[in-house]
């Protein structure tokens, strides 16, 4: 019987709100509270604002286990890491942790630009805890794995950003530990270079070593984890089979879907100036879609309603992708906006173009803000509400034409060529397709 | 497998380490520090490696740094004020002996400051005793004292002035400089990770604590009675046990080598508990 590589008992984080928002306080804030509280009277510290990030975790992975956490934003994953890592300490609970345990939750930490590649795989390595005697018995392989061997004179700075991310993966993916913890590490670097990296990472799992691995991209925990556990406002919610904890993350309340309506008027996101009745994601005929051809275009349609006149409200949203970047936001420029509006039911639709999104998974956040006078009041967020696929599911002209491979990046915009045809004269434009 | 292994509790694979709310101070582990000393050099090879780089003079800087404070501090106090140095020890030789543990003094306060904010990269990624952070800020400069230290035996040939066997105490101040720094460097970092206002503190800190180590005065210059009152201030010490070890010349404070010896170890104690307890939170607040 496999023994516990990680249990984790009660294990609970909490955070003064303080803390989050305002990173540092200056001696300039605390002299001015003390003399505020003395003014008033009130010698008594008025207890900060806290908030649980973690509650009461309890969970065990065995020895050679490779197991996902996932979650939305804010769920407690990176929090959780940060805990088993010994990067920050629990405010209750323990975890028994067996064997070495190295973290990866940024890649290339400590690196120095000033310094060479040579000296970096030295510094890096010592960082992440190993011994001097086993960098130089790996030198050979981290150089050849990271492909910079002609650049390894050379100061990083002058390095592309995918050499530098090569290198340091290198680096890590030639750690030992008996336990390895990956934050993300993955969504860095060209398609080739993520594709070894997953394999370095199912080696390492096969190896008998036991890898946590947090990540937004749920194909690639369900390719590498056999295991996944989902959290949800610092709770664990649900642990077991990857398939069936991503199916619920993607479906339930939790996940995201094409559609969400909120039929109980209480149960609707918002305040006594706007409430969010449904958001929707729409294709080019306005029926709602899960999928669309990334030459179409993909509506996000908002539905709400208007409680009071008090304020102006402005629809935005915000679009992230499978690996949780931020692609982009946009609100809605309609002077309409600029006032504030009448009780009521309103929709509004913003329409991303085809040919702007590349294929992929895009997860939406929803917002009605006002905006202005140097400040912007959110009335309704609704963060990660819907989601939608964009897919090569028709013909016609985009970014790739007839290219049948993975196409990289996150945008795929369809751009206009000039073409200069050498012997001839002008500039032919080329036409509008 | 049949055979069962009786898992070794000393093998690094089986050791079960807890996770859990510490107490401060009763957490000070020795032997996790000892485990991480390959750290510690690597990151005093770093600094070392970097403050240089991209600078025309390169190291050069270690030296002229002290020269051109002694060529200074020469017109100014030797010859305008006209302080004298005691024994008819030529006054520039004098107030290098000072500077040389003071601007190593001086330099470790500095890095100490930015030590734990300047490696919030590391802190807030990994894991590793964050004791290594301040201690590696107060070695790095051991390597400019080691290249102004050469530019001391210059001015010996240049002033013809013989060496004393008393300079065998010389690593014996330098160990004094170290723990003072280091106790002064515990506060500073741990501090300026809750209060980014001791950056700019720091400049009055460092030049008021200038005047008040006999640096470019003799301890001679102060009444007898007051010894004890310079001796609270450590590096009075070590400067003044420095340039004893160094010239050679007058008789040694031994009471101020003790008095600053013991308020160093009290700074150090009492840094250590202070940045154990703060280092709780380092990766929450920075």
């Amino acid at each position: 019987m496999a023994d516990f590589a990680i249990r984790a008992v009660g294990l609970s984080k909490q955070y003064r709100i303080g803390q989050l928002l305002r990173r540092h306080d200056t001696l300039r804030d605390q002299i001015s509270s003390a003399a505020k509280a003395l003014v008033h009277g009130d010698l008594k510290r008025t207890p900060p604002e806290m908030i649980w990030a973690l509650e009461d975790v309890s969970f065990e992975i065995d020895q050679g286990e490779i197991v996902g956490i996932i979650g939305r934003n804010g769920a407690g994953k990176t929090t959780l890491l940060r805990l088993l890592s010994r990067i920050s300490e629990p405010t209750a609970g323990y975890a028994d942790v067996r064997g070495r345990l190295r973290s990866l939750l940024e890649v290339g930490t400590g690196f120095h630009g000033e310094l060479t590649g040579r000296e970096n795989i030295y510094l890096n390595g010592a960082i992440l805890g190993m011994r001097r005697t086993e960098v130089n018995r790996k030198f050979d392989e981290i150089v050849e794995f990271s492909g910079v061997e002609k650049f390894l004179d050379t100061p990083v700075k002058r390095y592309s950003s995918g050499m530098y991310v090569r290198l340091a993966f290198a680096v890590a993916a030639h750690l030992e530990p008996e336990i390895l913890i990956v934050d993300e590490v993955l969504a860095v670097g060209d398609a080739a270079f993520q594709k070894r990296c997953l394999g370095k990472m199912e080696t390492i799992g096969r190896s008998g070593r036991t890898v946590v691995f947090v990540s937004h991209s749920m194909p690639t925990v369900t390719r590498l984890c056999s295991r996944a556990i989902l959290l949800d406002g610092g709770h664990v919610v649900a642990d077991g089979p990857t398939e069936s904890i991503v199916a619920r993350y993607l479906q339930a309340d939790l996940g995201t879907t094409a559609r969400r309506e909120w039929p109980e008027p209480g149960s609707r996101p918002g305040d006594d100036v706007a409430r969010l009745r449904s958001v929707t994601v729409v294709g080019a005929d306005g029926q709602p879609v899960e999928a669309a051809d990334l030459r179409e275009p993909v509506g996000i349609e908002l539905a709400f309603d208007v409680i009071s006149q008090r304020e102006p409200i402005t629809p935005m949203i915000a679009v992230y992708n499978e690996q949780g970047v931020h692609a982009f936001n946009a609100l809605d420029p309609d002077p309409r906006w600029e006032r504030p509006q009448p009780p009521g039911r309103y929709r509004s639709c913003a329409w991303i173009p085809g040919n702007l999104l590349n294929e992929g998974s895009y997860i939406v956040s929803v917002f009605l803000n006002t905006v202005g006078h140097g400040k912007t009041v959110k009335h309704v967020a609704a963060t990660e509400i819907v989601s939608f696929q964009v897919a090569d599911l028709g013909a016609g002209p985009s970014a790739k034409g007839t290219f049948g491979q993975p196409w990289g990046g996150v945008i795929s915009p369809l751009l206009e060529w000039t073409i200069d045809t050498e012997g001839v004269e002008t500039i032919r434009e080329r036409s509008h397709l | 497998m049949s055979t069962t292994v009786t898992p070794d509790p000393r093998d690094p694979a089986q050791r079960v380490f807890r996770v859990k709310p510490s107490r401060p101070f009763f957490s000070l582990d020795i032997r996790e520090l000892l485990r991480y000393h390959e750290l510690l050099y690597v990151l005093v090879w770093r600094d070392v490696r970097v403050r240089y780089k991209q600078t025309a003079l390169g190291v050069l800087w270690a030296v002229i740094q002290p020269l051109a404070a002694m060529v200074i501090f020469s017109i100014i106090f030797g010859h305008l004020a006209g302080i004298q140095s005691p024994y008819g020890v030529p006054y520039p030789l004098f107030v290098f002996t000072g500077l040389l543990p003071w601007q190593y003094f001086a330099a470790c306060l500095s890095s100490s400051t930015q030590s734990v904010v300047g490696n919030a990269n590391l802190v807030t990624k990994v894991y590793f005793p964050r004791l290594i952070v301040p201690l590696a800020a107060v070695c790095s400069p051991v390597i400019d004292f080691l290249c102004a230290f050469c530019v001391l035996l210059g001015l010996f040939v240049f002033y013809s002035y013989p060496p004393h066997w008393h300079a065998i105490a010389i690593p014996v101040f330098l160990g004094m400089a170290l723990l003072t720094a280091f106790g002064v460097g515990l506060w500073l970092s741990a501090l300026n990770t809750r209060y980014r206002d001791i950056p700019y503190l720091l400049p009055f800190i460092t030049q008021i604590w200038f005047f008040l180590t006999p640096v470019i005065y003799p301890v001679t210059m102060v009444p007898q009675r007051w010894h004890w009152v310079i001796a609270l201030n450590p590096m009075s010490g070590v400067v003044d046990g420095f340039r004893w070890a160094v010239l050679g010349k007058g008789l040694p404070h031994y009471g101020v080598y003790a008095l600053s010896a013991l308020v160093g170890v009290c700074l150090t104690t009492s840094g250590l508990w202070y940045f154990k307890r703060a280092e709780r939170t380092f990766a929450d607040v920075i």
